[in-house]
């Protein structure tokens, strides 16, 4: 898999490394523990468009927000996740 | 006996016409008592252990595909009890005596051999946590033998044991794990549940889940609505999909695993061996080619295929463990869809929903649970209790504090 980095371009997944659904970048408030334990533990694990945290470990150490088909493992974005979290979306 | 040295002559000098089909291919009735949703190892295997030993009645199993179509018929077929924790090492040795006696509960040749497996350890370190292992699968009942360096060399003397990153310094063996045929176990559960009565029902997609009032009363297919007391959900890698019909979500990521089968060799690797530092395992099936495989691609798939990365990564582990092994030709890869839970360990128990049960979570483990997942889950079907070995496998432990993480990781699927 070629991830498109919005700064290097297409970079190989390998350089990456994997924490999953994107959701994670956003933890509910740290006074409600019931929600806190479902963010940890549970995941919607769709079966097609999953946005998802990738760390180019080996690269520019950025967290991506990389949109994929886990149907069929096509990418179809990479955002860095700073600017998301700057514009306040998840 | 529908097998045996006469009928083989006898079919084979008459044109093979007189074979009939090991189940039939009934239609879905409009209800059933019980309903299993996945007609893969762990669905056959629960129908069979419902209908024979918990003497239920009226129950169908749902598949989407072909009877064994899944996981069943895509792993490494290693059967093994070499857990620690005390959640899992009962379940996992109760399973290792079920296959112990399995061809004769079926009657179905199933190829179950106990070859032995041997994890290999590389360090001080890593013999202790061995020991430490071994210890406890003694303590379930299971056996457990640790080996040096010279006892490995001698049931292995091709190993690379003077590798620089990772000597060989011994291994822990469990003789009685091994393989079984793993298409024959579907097989035979499969003939043995339609004989006691269970519907198989093939090519019969669940599309929907209804429930009122907090409590299912059937399942929408594609084969039209079929009415159901008890609900069993058994479907490995779609567990969230289907769940999702019911508004749960799951403490589960599908991943792919991938493995790989070489051309077929003269006998040369009589058990399992296991290389966990080079993420590498190898055994040789009596065709003789050698089934092997490594870690998890790592990030969340459906599509039942990997990615080169993994492979390159399989055959360096290949390489450093047997150098041998460059000499052999790959014949076939594939991947299959894993249940990932949030601790590495899986899920059978009751769902929020009245009579909708769960049995998934198995990660990259399941087949070599077939046997006990079946039996626990149908004692969970039919009695609304777990089975003693599989208490610990609660939906709700993770909130409770109470993971079953067998190797330490955290709730991060992909490292597990």
């Amino acid at each position: 898999m070629l991830i498109p980095h919005p700064l290097l371009g297409l970079r190989d997944a390998q350089e990456f490394t994997y924490l999953g659904d994107a959701s994670l970048m956003s933890p509910p408030p740290s006074d409600d523990p019931e929600a806190l334990e479902r963010h940890v533990h549970l995941r919607d694990n769709p079966a097609g468009l999953l946005r998802e945290l990738w760390f180019h470990e080996q690269g520019d150490r950025s967290w991506l927000v990389v949109t994929r088909d886990t149907r069929t493992h096509e990418i179809l974005g990479a955002e860095l996740a700073t600017d998301i979290r700057r514009e306040g979306a998840r | 006996m529908d097998f045996n040295g006469f009928r083989v002559v006898w079919e084979g000098l008459t044109g093979h016409r007189g074979w009939k089909p090991l189940w039939r291919d009934p239609d879905p009735k409009p209800a059933y008592d019980i309903v299993i949703i996945g007609g893969g190892g762990g669905g056959l295997a629960t129908a069979y252990y419902l209908a024979t030993v918990f003497k239920e009645a009226r129950i169908a199993v749902l598949e989407k595909g072909w009877l064994g179509g899944g996981n069943i018929g895509r792993n490494t077929t290693i059967i093994r009890s070499n857990y620690m924790l005390p959640g899992n090492q009962p379940f996992y040795e109760f399973s290792m005596k079920l296959w112990e006696t399995l061809e004769q509960e079926t009657n179905f040749n199933s190829m179950v051999s106990q070859r032995g497996i041997l994890n290999l350890c590389h360090s001080d370190g890593q013999r202790d946590a061995f020991r430490r292992r071994g210890n406890a699968m003694i303590l379930s009942g299971a056996d457990a033998e640790l080996l040096d360096t010279d006892a490995v060399r001698q049931m292995y003397p091709f190993l690379n044991f003077d590798n620089a990153r990772f000597p060989i310094k011994g291994g822990l063996l469990q003789r009685r794990a091994g393989t079984a045929r793993h298409d024959g176990v579907a097989w035979g559960y499969a003939r043995g549940a339609d004989r006691a009565g269970v519907d198989l029902i093939q090519n019969c997609e669940v599309t929907g889940l209804r429930i009122e009032a907090g409590a299912i009363k059937g399942v929408e297919t594609t084969r039209g609505y079929i009415g159901a007391g008890k609900v069993g959900v058994a479907v490995a890698g779609s567990s969230s999909r289907v769940m999702q019909m019911a508004g749960l979500r799951l403490p589960i990521e599908s991943h792919v695993l991938q493995a790989f089968v070489s051309e077929g060799l003269k006998p040369c690797i009589d058990g399992v061996i296991t290389f966990g530092a080079g993420h590498f395992y190898v055994s040789q099936s009596d065709k003789g080619g050698l089934v092997f495989g490594g870690d998890i691609d790592g990030y969340n798939s459906y599509a039942q295929r990997g990615n080169l990365p993994v492979v390159e990564d399989v055959a360096e582990g290949a390489m450093a463990l047997m150098p041998a092994l460059g000499r052999a030709r790959l014949l076939r890869s594939w991947g299959g869809l894993m249940d990932m839970s949030m601790d590495g360990s899986p899920i059978i128990d009751t769902t929020p929903v009245d009579g909708l049960y769960l049995n998934a979570g198995w990660c990259y483990g399941g087949f070599k649970a077939t046997p006990a997942s079946g039996y626990a889950f149908a004692h969970l079907l039919a009695t609304g209790q777990p089975h003693p070995t599989a208490t610990a496998y609660r939906l709700d432990r993770f909130a409770r504090g109470l993971p079953i993480d067998e190797k330490g990781m955290g709730a991060q699927p992909n490292l597990h």
